[in-house]
């Protein structure tokens, strides 16, 4: 059985298994992620959440000895098809992890770079990359404060504005899907509600899926909330998927009560 | 057990609020009980005393509302933990109400004049406050014991406090009609009946919290309501 939303399905894990070697991180997963929504996923360490958002985007395979069972979904087709190509998927599916980390180039070679790397032609019609690159810093909520210093080091930028910057560079390849691994857990708490905010933003062009240890965050930001725990083999499991504001006022699973009241374990 | 342990200083805080939401509960169990009384026995001076001890009923209320806001504020409870405070919030509230309606009955009894009250619309006044104070001893029993079959059982006994509360107010409209010098004595004997008719409502709705908490379920126990006030007017 699929884990469903009532909204329209941007990506579809079925049966997904994922393992490392042996290991089994994540067992028969079925879920379906809803378009331009926030989903966020949470549970315990070692829970499968950051294995299953890496394998939204085959961000897994860099593992030599992962391999997943099953399928996943991205509008329809599988995307661990042997026609499909990795790089494609990750250009679509981009991600966000939870170090910020901007190539030490300047702010503006940060969006650029990979907008040029995937084919960004400007000109007739189309913005020119000089509007593009701000295009993706108003979007993510950075051009204002770095509009006068483009061309100095993107490492020269606080934590925060970083984060954002990373998002900007993830937007610069025009995804349609934003995977993001903790965003916010290196940042302070204002850069922390800058983040939340530009996720909320997002979801008006984009889907966003959110692995976070934080659950009043979770809470904050996202439409649908997915649980993951352990099962007695330690191999992560779904154990319940539904509205923000069910999971975290009448969760239905004893274990989900448990997880976000503190009383785990 | 880890006496450091957050989720247990969380656990033990809901504990001691439970403690004090049902120690507010005997307050004006006790209250409307002694109204009552002082109502039967025509005593202006108890009648005096519990008018004015209102203001601790209150002061409780305020007392327990402010420590769940705390707790709220600094446990970010979620889930159960969530319904809890939130459904004790309403708790109190409805509580308090029942301590006011308590203080009101004792402003009639002080607005009465001396002679006593007719024996039957007594005997069925206090018919009213038993089965209403029956119904919130259960209520707030069922609250710590988590009995949720006695929470969805208790509204149903609100008939018959309705079905006393048509009695009484029958017989005071006819002695209105019978003895115009009557209307006045007999508009706060209505009153009173009011109170004690809107106590065991108040009780529904303390119900209803006690089923949000244990099962996630909001809705309404009680649909008798309009059909009574039908039956008066109508």
């Amino acid at each position: 059985m699929i884990a469903n939303t009532p909204d329209p399905s941007a990506i579809q894990a079925q049966s997904l298994s994922v393992y490392y070697g042996d290991f089994r991180a994540l067992k028969e997963v079925n879920l379906s992620i809803p378009q331009k929504k926030v989903t966020a996923i949470i549970g315990p360490s070692g829970c499968g959440k950051s294995t299953a958002l890496r394998s939204f985007n085959r961000m897994n395979e860099l593992v030599p000895t992962a391999h997943i069972t099953g399928e996943i979904l991205f509008m329809g087709q599988n995307i661990y098809a042997s026609d499909v190509d990795p790089v494609e998927v990750r250009r679509r599916v981009g991600m966000v992890f939870q170090k910020p980390n901007p190539f030490p180039k300047s702010i503006y070679e940060n969006v650029a770079w990979g907008a040029r790397l995937n084919g960004f032609r400007g000109g007739v019609g189309h913005p020119s990359m000089d509007e593009w690159v701000e295009q993706c810093l108003h979007k993510a909520a950075l051009w204002d404060e770095v509009k006068d210093k483009l061309h100095q080091s993107g490492l020269s930028l606080s934590g925060g504005q970083q984060q954002r910057l990373c998002i900007a560079r993830a937007i610069a390849v025009k995804p349609e899907i934003i995977l993001m691994d903790e965003p916010a857990s290196a940042l302070d708490p204002i850069a922390t509600l800058k983040i939340e905010e530009l996720m909320r933003e997002l979801a008006e062009e984009y889907t966003i899926i959110v692995v976070t240890h934080n659950m009043q965050q979770a809470a904050r930001v996202s439409d649908y909330t997915a649980f993951f725990t352990m099962d007695e083999d330690r191999a992560g499991i779904l154990v319940e998927y539904g509205a923000t504001n069910q999971i975290f006022t009448n969760p239905k699973d004893s274990r989900t009560e448990g997880y976000i009241t503190g009383r785990y374990g | 057990m880890n006496p450091h342990s957050p989720r247990e200083y969380f656990d033990r805080a809901q504990q001691k609020l439970l403690q004090r939401v049902l120690i507010l509960g005997s307050m004006v169990e006790e209250a409307m009980r002694e109204a009552m009384q002082a109502l039967q026995q025509r005593d202006f001076t108890a009648a005096r005393r519990i008018y004015v001890a209102d203001q601790e009923i209150n002061e409780q209320r305020y007392a327990i509302e402010m420590e769940c806001i705390t707790l709220i504020a600094t446990q970010q409870p979620m889930a159960r933990d969530a319904r809890l405070l939130a459904a004790m919030l309403e708790i109190i509230t409805e509580l308090e109400r029942i301590g006011d309606y308590a203080k009101g009955i004792c402003k009639i009894n002080l607005l009465m004049s001396e002679a006593p009250v007719d024996s039957t619309v007594m005997f069925n006044l206090k018919q009213m406050s038993e089965h209403g104070l029956g119904m919130l001893h259960r209520a707030l029993g069922a609250f710590v014991s988590q009995d949720i079959a006695a929470a969805r059982a208790i509204p149903l006994e609100d008939d018959a406090v309705d079905m006393l509360y048509n009695q009484v107010y029958r017989v005071l409209l006819a002695a209105m009609m019978a003895v115009p010098g009557s209307v006045d004595r007999s508009n706060h004997l209505i009153w009173a009946a009011h109170n004690l008719e809107r106590m065991a409502d108040r009780v529904i709705n303390i119900c209803e919290r006690i089923v949000y908490v244990y099962t996630g379920e909001m809705k309404e126990l009680d649909g008798s309501d309009g059909l009574q006030i039908e039956d008066n007017h109508g």
